[in-house]
């Protein structure tokens, strides 16, 4: 049977050593009526049938056609020797690394991830990862709260309307109050005034309409009201935008898939958050610290393990207990595959297709929001609502179009991404399609379904 | 073991001076230190903060454990020994001396006297 | 003495291994702004291709690993990784959240089906595969709880939850993200919770009761109808870690037990990697009344349609990004297609045996076994006279072999859990019990030798204090 290698002969000779009769008298302290239950699950299938039950699955799912959705999640360039490297069988079948000594390649490849990490962002301290950019949003809050005692997060309403979700599970059975800056009309965000009762004040820059925001202004407004700048960066953006640790921000998180993780309909990826000096001891997650082994080797160790759950129980900064240690090598792995000029033309090129792409739409009577400063994404407005727009384009064999939530009060829309992936061939079909289903143009052509 | 006969002491492993003044300055024995390793970070009570008797006032973490330090006695903190932070191995190698905690302003002398003394400190370090 | 380099002290200046496409165009400058720009780039590695290949194997050879080596940690489920998985999850990489879903029909139609599986294993009536981890899905349960406590009226009332003093430190944590104080009740000496302190502390307030089944010590607790009746009577819920399923899974239900609220971790149990410390998957199940408030979105079904449901006005909201660990969600459905329901039943079937196996084996080998008695899928050890755990875990690090979890639960003094899980063969674990018996001899002709050990690894016992004093968590650069 499947993974299970016990013959019968194996299993009788164990419970010959146990000392009972038969595998059921192990059962014996379990209730005899909540034993064996009937299960009705499918039928056992081998590997050819299980794979080709997956193919048959897979083939009614779109996927290898011209992409331009973004929301948080983009389809960049991973080399082939990336998944190969992070994927080896010692890195995927290896647990957390409790005994420091046969485990410094997890160690060691997570000390680098926070080096790179902390590079990007400008500021010292990593975490070894988290769960994905909104837990890690969430979390930062709550480590704002901690650090000011304050009960007050301000964010932006640019932010990710699922990050501002999950903010709101997290902070609502701890009774922290959400304050919501809405957006000005060139969708980005207006510099607030921040209450000293407000411990954070949460910015995404690029938001999530793609735009740049003015951060080193959100920087100065929070500390003027003693509060922290919790800045939520797009890390490949980072290649070329200027660095929170450059503007104050006390907190950078985001997250992590854009960095070499493939897009598997949302995760896992992975949630990154790097803080300033004086916050390490409110820092959640785990963190790797180099020291020195008797023989005076370096080496690299889970440290400052008394802030986390298995031994501050109730008391701990939080109840994480893991980390995403396999998506952020893929991580690692792909920054160092890429280096410094690797990840700088990833990023350039793509800020110039979504240029280039905007730009193109823009000539065909498409309307482009009028607003330059944008990374990877941008906005359009349509007159079909965005979802409509989207399964149209999907049925022309294109995947395009994030439909624009309801709160941002522009009307009908989409965000279009575009990456370094990007074609001139692709930017034609995407015009064409959008051309067919009547979204350029003043005047809609008839569509078909 | 050391337990300084002019000390006295919660069961709970702190240990406070007399009241001299009105000030009580308050650490952790040395069983305790030696039950909790290396000393690694501490945690120390704002100055200014009031405290009941038996409540959580402080942090020492090891690299395995931390364990929560709870004010012998009630009081106001008036001062924090900020060295520690820097240095928090004095806890280790000098728990009733450059180990000191935090002090408290205290109202009179009866909280301090109703604590164990040695002998009765002695008694519970052996038990746990 | 660095006698291994970080991928920063590879390769030179102007090295670099992959190239992207790249695009010609204005200048940065020109297009975003030049108060947008950074000032100075990221320092990162710049390697050749052949540099970052030789850099990452080499640091995969300094790694124990399941493919590597034998890893019975207690509580952690260290079974084989199906290598067919990797294969089942390349099917859905390219796989956009926000496409179109009626052009995602597949991996909807995945997701519902281990929506399905996972609720009938369990013995649930709704499953939602969000949480990220275990711990996730423990706080996203208590969540659900307090939910529904308020929708009662009884939000202010119900301030405590209960949890055994042998429980994993998640379970005290995700109570105080969630608001709530904490209660610990205590093991009896026969190593299930004390039923009459248990009882004595449910009251008014309480608001659930967190259990494992079996317990962290790996022995089922037997009176847990008992237990699930009284939480139930005076109006607590209750909630189960599925940490340690595996010794039950395919032959047990949680929800046939009386739990109202259950996660699993599929890390453990369902076989997705651990990938040295995560990601992981934490899906929660809940009996028909705490539907109402699954984070959303669900997958649901409309005709032969699948859909994501988010109008779901009593959800507790979203806990993470978009749906869910998804590749290892795939992961888990290949699992479960393979095994069926027979093949789940031989599992813990064959978990408990192997168990009960080892516990015998150890015993023989001179180790103390705390609770000595048929246990399930794992069991709880301690070294004979003098020794420590730690020394002994150092000392089998030197026979390629990975250690038990050491000192937990904390209740056990010097406690080394054990669970070698149904993957392994009993060749594997007579080779386990007589390496240990071979440190025991040693140890006691020897005393440096535990202390010295190990000695063959490419790292020997660290300096965790200076760690822990002065934290050094990134590389300083010459530049710096």
């Amino acid at each position: 049977m499947a993974y299970v290698p016990h013959t019968d002969g194996d299993v009788r000779r164990a419970l010959e050593v146990i000392g009972v009769e038969d595998v059921d008298d192990l059962f014996a302290d379990v209730p005899h009526e909540l034993l064996d239950p009937p299960l009705d699950l499918p039928a056992p299938m081998d590997e050819v049938t299980l794979l080709a039950h997956l193919d048959a699955l897979a083939a009614r799912d779109q996927q290898a056609v011209p992409t331009f959705l973004g929301g948080g999640v983009r389809r960049h360039f991973i080399p082939a020797v990336t998944p190969r490297l992070a994927m080896q069988g010692e890195f995927v079948t290896a647990y957390t690394p409790y005994q420091a000594e046969v485990a410094q390649g997890v160690l060691q490849s997570t000390f680098e991830f926070q080096t790179m990490m902390s590079e990007l962002t400008g500021l010292p301290i990593a975490n070894a990862s988290m769960y994905d950019g909104a837990s890690a949003v969430a979390e930062a809050a709550l480590l704002a709260v901690r650090q000011t005692h304050r009960e007050t997060v301000m964010v932006s309403r640019a932010v990710h309307p699922e990050t501002r979700e999950v903010l709101q599970t997290y902070l609502w059975p701890l009774d922290i109050d959400i304050e919501v800056v809405d957006l000005e009309a060139t969708l980005t965000t207006p510099v607030p005034t921040v209450g000293e009762h407000v411990a954070a004040l949460i910015v995404q820059d690029p938001n999530h309409l793609g735009y740049l925001e003015d951060m080193p202004a959100m920087a100065a407004a929070a500390h003027a009201a003693g509060a922290l700048l919790i800045a939520v960066v797009d890390p490949l953006a980072l290649a070329v935008l200027r660095d929170p640790g450059s503007y104050g921000a006390d907190v950078a998180v985001g997250d992590g898939q854009v960095l070499g993780v493939p897009m598997q309909y949302g995760g896992p990826a992975f949630g990154f958050m790097v803080v300033r000096e004086a916050l390490l001891r409110q820092l959640p997650g785990r963190v790797v610290g180099q020291t020195t082994d008797v023989d005076g080797r370096r080496a690299f160790v889970l440290t400052l393990q008394a802030r986390e759950q298995h031994i501050r129980r109730s008391k701990a900064k939080s109840n994480i207990c893991s980390n995403h240690q396999l998506a952020a090598l893929l991580a690692t792995v792909n920054m160092a595959a890429l280096g410094p000029v690797g990840l700088r033309e990833m990023a350039e090129g793509t800020v110039r297709r979504a240029h280039q792409l905007a730009d193109a739409l823009r000539r065909a009577g498409a309307d482009v929001f009028p607003n330059g400063r944008f990374f990877a994404e941008f906005v359009l407005r349509t007159r079909a609502d965005g979802a409509t727009v989207r399964r149209r384009l999907a049925k022309r064999g294109v995947r395009a179009g994030v439909p624009l939530p309801a709160e941002y009060g522009i009307g009908n829309g989409v965000t279009l991404a575009a990456t370094e992936l990007t074609t001139d061939a692709d930017i034609a079909a995407l015009t064409a399609a959008l051309r067919d289903v009547g979204e350029l143009g003043p005047v809609a052509a008839e569509v078909i379904g | 073991m050391n337990i300084p006969d002019h000390l006295r002491f919660a069961a709970s492993h702190e240990w406070a001076t007399a009241p001299d003044d009105g000030i009580v300055t308050v650490g952790i024995t040395d069983f305790a230190q030696d039950q909790l390793g290396d000393v690694v970070f501490v945690e120390l009570p704002d100055v200014g903060r009031t405290l009941a008797a038996g409540e959580a006032a402080a942090v020492v973490e090891s690299v395995k454990t931390a364990s929560d330090i709870y004010a012998p006695i009630a009081g106001e903190v008036v001062e924090v020994n900020g060295a520690l932070l820097d240095a928090p191995e004095a806890i280790n190698g000098d728990p009733y001396g450059e180990g000191w905690l935090f002090r408290l302003r205290v109202d009179g002398a009866d909280a301090w006297q109703g604590l164990l003394d040695a002998d009765a400190y002695a008694a519970v370090a052996e038990e746990g | 003495m660095n006698d291994f380099p970080l991928v920063f002290e590879r390769g030179a200046r102007g090295r670099r291994a992959a190239r992207p496409p790249v695009t010609a165009g204005p200048s940065m400058a020109e297009l975003l702004g030049e108060d947008a720009l950074r000032a100075r780039p990221p320092r990162l590695p710049e390697v050749s291709e052949l540099d970052l290949v030789r850099h990452y194997t080499q640091l995969a050879h300094r790694q124990f690993s399941i493919d590597g080596n034998f890893y019975p940690l207690g509580s952690c489920t260290m079974k084989y990784n199906p290598k067919l998985h990797e294969d089942a999850a390349e099917r859905f990489l390219d796989l956009h959240p926000y496409q179109d879903p009626d052009h995602a029909q597949g991996v909807l139609e995945l997701l519902y089906g281990l929506q399905r599986d996972l609720a009938e294993i369990t013995g649930m009536d709704a499953i939602s595969l969000q949480p990220a981890a275990g711990a996730h899905g423990e706080l996203t349960g208590i969540l659900m709880i307090r939910a529904f406590h308020e929708a009662n009226g009884e939000g202010e009332q119900r301030r405590v939850v209960i949890c055994p003093d042998g429980a994993h430190g998640t379970n005290p944590a995700t109570a105080s993200m969630a608001g709530y104080d904490v209660v610990e009740v205590p093991t009896g000496p026969d190593g299930e919770v004390d039923i009459d302190a248990f009882e004595a502390a449910l009251g008014p307030d309480t608001a659930a009761v967190m259990l494992t089944n079996p317990n962290t010590l790996g022995i089922f607790e037997r009176r847990i109808l008992r237990m699930s009746e009284a939480a139930h009577a005076v109006g607590a819920q209750l909630y189960y870690d599925g940490a340690n399923l595996n010794a039950v899974v395919g032959r047990a239900r949680p929800g046939d037990m009386g739990f109202d609220v259950v996660h699993l971790n599929l890390h453990k149990t369902f076989t997705t990697p651990h990938g040295g410390g995560g990601p992981g998957t934490g899906p929660v199940g809940v009996k028909a009344h705490l539907a109402p408030y699954l984070p959303v979105p669900l997958v649901g079904r409309e005709g032969d349609r699948y859909v994501l449901e988010r109008d779901r006005p009593r959800s507790i909201g979203r806990m993470r990004s978009f749906y869910g660990n998804v590749g290892n969600l795939v992961r888990a459905y290949a699992y479960i297609r393979t095994l069926g329901a027979e093949g789940l039943r031989r599992v813990s079937s064959m978990a408990v045996l192997n168990a009960n196996y080892l516990r015998m084996k150890m015993k023989e080998a001179g180790f103390t076994i705390a609770f000595d008695r048929i246990n399930m899928h794992e069991f709880v050890a301690q070294p004979p006279g003098g020794l420590r755990t730690l020394d002994i875990a150092k000392a089998l690090l030197d026979h390629g072999v990975h250690p038990m979890t050491v000192y937990f639960p904390l209740i056990v003094k010097e406690a080394m859990m054990v669970e070698p899980t149904e993957t392994e063969s009993l060749e594997t674990l007579d080779a386990y019990a007589a390496i240990l018996a071979q440190v025991l001899e040693r140890a006691e002709a020897d005393p440096s030798y535990l202390a010295d050990a190990p000695r063959g690894t490419p790292v020997r016992r660290l300096d965790e204090t200076t760690a822990a004093r002065k934290p050094v968590l990134r590389h300083a650069f010459a530049s710096d």
